[in-house]
């Protein structure tokens, strides 16, 4: 499973030589005997019976680009007819009567969804611990976190217990599970794809976005799930044929790096784990080799990225949460009484502990009087460090870092202690305040534990950190058999 | 009079959009079942989006516009914080910092002249779902919330605290009313269509909101209660605290529903899912687009029809009338017009307490120019056109067919000879003849009466008189 594409996957199917109907079974029998538990929900019947269908009419299906390929879509994404409960008690039960448009898309060009992967509730955490479902296991080492909040997703990818996913990332949740269990993860350009459908923790800093076990693999789910959608109002409306096509144009550009310049920012590299440090620096000798150059710079706002992606985040969680009232779906309880009485019990007894927490802080730096000085002063912030990030990649094509400062840790190492949790987003988190794309790809291996590379473009420039991406990889195998 | 009384007005007015503000579903829910006029974003499932309807945008340019406001270059969409049933979100899409427009101005008729109240602000949001209750809202063991309404365009406008009574407030909703059905963006009409809440101070006292008031009449009646209950306060030296107020509209009175040191704090920020809507490049086109409001064509009307102020008043408010009038007018002379317009079809739409739009349906102008022109011709009498016009309303039905079957047609001066000898030969009137004779000109009253009864209606009184008064001259002489 690990070695195949996505590509090798579809032709086999048009051509007959794959049954889709036995790959699809050997999902479900892999996850079976699975005890990572990267799902909350499998769709197990309807996607043989999609399986069945596909091997029948495979002549009628030759245009999709998706045929037959086994997805798992992170619990945060709406699916119609799928329970969809973002890992929380309260929206247990919870089945959306509408697709996202990403599922839209996926189902248009024919991909099968396997069933909706673990996540940290409402993707608040950086271990996929804070899960009412129980925490999904690293498949690399079963003592330890996938990393979060898309830990079932990536956990899912690189076990085989899916060929792609869809994650989503509001700081850092689609790379941070790739680092830890070694697939690659992008999160797209803040309005690239549309968000209409995902379940909203912070929206002005969230996107959904490809998880594979290879570069191209994750380039060409990123064009499928990247179409122009209305219905999403902070969707930046470009013209897609000549800016999406990432396959077409990384195969154009041959995978070549020569030329290319990376910035490598000091800060990013501060507090990072030794291990960790060394083999980022081998993937930026090794982009030198291939030709490319790279200078080291300093963006001096960063050190303040941390405090405002949890002031904004939280603070768009608190009034995005508010819904969750047990009045329209999810969580009920058999109670007579008024209706504050009501939401505040359902409320309380559906919401864990993380979530409660950053409501609780986002609705107090929203309160009059404290808006000015948390919110406001973080909206500034946010524009400061984007314009920092404009201007150095208007002087490098791309800036290489850690993913994380560390490897994936022990389960419950860090749960007790939530600022230990938050300060390892510190090099994703920045990226989301920016709005900008980035990748996180296999650069190494430390006891067995899967190292990150991070790499980040311009707005809209996802093909650059894909080229670069798919040049490394392809020449050095992080995990050859 | 000086008045120490206070009041400004927040409106809320539902936009005649097709679509709802922030979704595609319908509108027209008035005669729907419950939540069938629904979808993913108007019930705020969880990833539904919110996506401005452009439509309701326009239109509430076009009110600040027509209201005289300085329209803003960029609006920006915020959220408003609060639990509540009725709101699907747990907040309600609205606008704060970066409305549509600020500072514009009404002219109303006042009983001391012309006044103008100064609007302060003009934006948009969205309306939220409808609680239900089983019985009344004391009894209900439960409530049930339906959310065809969640989304609902409306446009709120905000005044100055220029109004100085109830009397006032109601003349200014009337006027509001009038210019917003001008724009075609507004229909009065509709159950709920127009929601106010009212802030209101005495001198020396605090101001109190009353919230949620859903009709024209219950403003004026919630204000009386309110200054009422202010005075009574101030008199007895107790203070009026700040506050809002709940109206009851069954009972007439407003009871606290929270003290200023309870006040929600709604924790307004921008809506992270829209994005800032730049509206400056529109207003020249929808500045066209605004047609003649009420206080133009009431000008117009004294000028190009030289009828009195008080009928082109009168005529303008409601634009279906003003067109109806205009229409009438064009065929009829338009002083007979105007009265019987203004005075006489009005008055028996208000004593069947139905609007134009619904007498329309039985009504048309053309009728309406068939019985004046029998009226002005002397084929029918005033009496004979009024019955005319409130069989139409009644049980519909043409002029003609009204005065044929109803023997409306104006007697001859031979048949009315006949019913004046008849009544003076009548020896139960010979005593009132006597009398009149006597120099009791009262009793003439009762002659006329007594032909008018003979004829069933159909001499007009005022010749029945002079003829009257002829033969008992001659009868005398």
């Amino acid at each position: 499973m690990k070695d195949i594409t996505v590509a090798e996957v579809v032709a086999g199917i048009k051509s007959g030589d794959i049954s889709c109907e036995e790959l699809i079974s050997g999902i479900y029998e892999r996850i079976e005997r699975s005890e990572l538990n990267c799902y909350i929900t499998l769709n197990r019947d309807k996607a043989i019976e999609e399986a069945i269908r596909v091997d029948k009419n495979r002549e009628a299906y030759m245009d999709k680009r998706l045929l037959g390929v086994p997805i798992a879509i992170k619990d945060s994404i709406s699916t119609a007819g799928i329970q969809t409960t973002c890992a929380s008690k309260i929206l247990t039960g919870y089945v959306p009567p509408y697709d996202a448009t990403v599922i839209e898309a996926l189902k248009r060009e024919g991909a099968i969804i396997i069933g909706k992967t673990n996540m940290d509730e409402f993707c608040m955490g950086t271990s996929t611990e804070t899960s009412y479902y129980g925490p999904t296991l690293n498949p690399h080492d079963h003592t330890r976190v996938p990393g979060g909040s898309s830990g079932g997703s990536a956990a899912a990818v690189s076990a085989g217990e899916a060929l792609i996913a869809l994650g989503s990332d509001t700081g850092g949740s689609i790379r941070c599970p790739a680092s830890f269990c070694g697939v690659v993860g992008l999160k797209p350009t803040y309005g690239l794809v549309s968000r209409y459908g995902l379940i909203a923790y912070a929206n002005s800093l969230e996107q959904i976005g490809p998880i594979a076990t290879n570069v191209r693999d994750t380039a060409l789910l990123l064009e499928v799930i990247s179409a122009k959608d209305e219905r999403d109002s902070t969707q930046i409306k470009i013209d897609n044929n000549s800016n999406s096509n990432y396959v077409f144009k990384t195969e154009k550009n041959g995978e070549d790096v020569r030329g290319l310049r990376i910035g490598v920012c000091r800060e990013f590299l501060e507090g990072v784990a030794p291990e960790v440090e060394e083999s980022v620096w081998h993937a930026i000798y090794k982009f030198e080799d291939l030709g490319a150059s790279y200078e080291e710079i300093s963006l001096k706002y960063l050190k303040y990225a941390l405090a405002a992606y949890y002031i904004i985040a939280m603070s768009e969680a608190s009034s995005n949460l508010a819904r969750f009232d047990g009045l329209r779906y999810g969580l009920r309880l058999d109670m007579d009484a008024d209706w504050h009485t009501t939401f505040s019990r359902i409320r309380g007894e559906g919401f864990g502990e993380e979530v409660k927490r950053r409501i609780i802080l986002g609705t107090y730096a929203l309160s009059v009087g404290y808006y000015g000085r948390y919110y406001l002063k973080a909206l500034k912030i946010r524009t400061l460090i984007k314009r920092e990030f404009e201007a150095a990649l208007r002087a490098y094509d791309i800036l290489a870092m850690p993913t994380m400062p560390c490897v994936a840790f022990k389960l419950g190492e860090r749960i007790k202690d939530p600022l230990s949790l938050y300060l390892a987003d510190v090099n994703t988190v920045p990226v989301n305040l920016a709005g900008l794309p980035s990748i996180s790809v296999p650069c190494g291996v430390f006891n067995g534990l899967p190292i990150g590379l991070q790499l980040v473009s311009g707005q809209f420039q996802e093909d650059k950190i894909i080229n670069a991406a798919m040049a490394y990889e392809s020449s050095f195998k992080v995990f050859s058999s | 009079m000086k008045s120490d009384v206070k009041i400004g007005l927040e409106c809320h007015a539902q936009l005649l959009t097709r679509s709802k503000l922030f979704c595609p579903c319908p509108t027209d829910y008035h005669n729907a079942d419950p939540n069938t006029h629904v979808c993913p974003i108007c019930l705020g499932l969880p990833g539904a989006l919110p996506a401005v309807n452009a439509m309701a945008v326009r239109y509430a340019i076009k009110v600040a516009l027509a209201l005289g406001c300085e329209v803003q270059p960029e609006i920006i969409f915020y959220r408003k914080n609060y639990y509540y049933p009725d709101l699907p979100r747990g907040f309600q899409i609205t606008q704060y910092d970066f409305p549509i427009a600020f500072n514009g101005m009404v002219r109303i008729e006042s009983d001391g002249g012309e006044r103008e109240i100064r609007i302060r602000r003009v934006h948009l949001e969205e309306d939220p779902g409808r609680l239900i209750y089983k019985g009344t809202i004391d009894t209900a063991r439960h409530s049930l919330v339906d959310y065809n309404r969640s989304g609902i365009p409306l446009v709120e406008i905000v005044t100055e605290p220029d109004l100085r009574s109830p009397k006032e407030a109601r003349v200014f909703l009337n006027k509001l009313r009038s210019i917003l059905e001008y724009l075609g963006v507004f229909n009065g009409d509709l159950e709920g269509a127009m929601r106010v809440d009212a802030n209101i101070s005495l001198a020396g006292g605090e101001r109190a909101e009353v919230k949620n008031i859903s009709s024209y009449k219950g403003v004026e009646r919630a204000l009386s209660f309110e200054i009422t209950r202010q005075r009574n306060l101030l008199r007895r030296n107790l203070s009026v605290k700040q506050e809002t107020r709940h109206y009851d509209e069954v009972r007439g009175i407003t009871i606290s529903m929270r003290t200023k040191e309870f006040e929600e704090d709604y924790r307004y920020f921008p809506e992270p899912d829209l994005v800032p809507i730049r509206i400056a490049e529109y207003v020249p086109e929808l500045k066209a687009e605004i047609p003649e409001l009420p206080d133009e064509r009431r000008k117009r009307f004294i000028i190009q029809y030289s009828i009195t102020p008080e009928h082109a008043t009168a005529l303008t408010y409601d634009k279906l009338i003003a067109d109806f009038y205009e229409a009438v007018a064009s065929e009829i002379d338009p002083k007979l017009s105007a009265t019987w317009i203004a005075d006489v079809l009005k008055g028996e739409l208000n004593y069947r307490s139905i609007t134009m739009r619904e007498a329309m349906d039985r009504l048309s102008p053309d009728d309406f120019v068939t019985i004046l022109r029998h009226l002005e011709r002397g084929v029918i009498t005033e009496r004979g056109a009024t019955v005319v016009i409130r069989e139409i309303l009644d049980r519909g039905g043409k002029p003609e067919e009204i005065i044929k079957r109803k023997k409306l047609a104006r007697i001859s001066s031979a048949e009315m000879q006949q019913a004046i000898d008849a009544v003076l030969n009548d020896k139960e009137n010979t005593g009132a003849i006597s009398d009149y004779l006597a120099g009791k000109s009262e009793a003439l009253n009762f002659l006329v009466g007594q032909v008018m009864k003979y004829t069933r209606g159909r001499a007009e009184p005022k010749e029945v008189r002079s003829m009257l008064e002829n033969a008992l001259r001659n009868a005398s002489g």
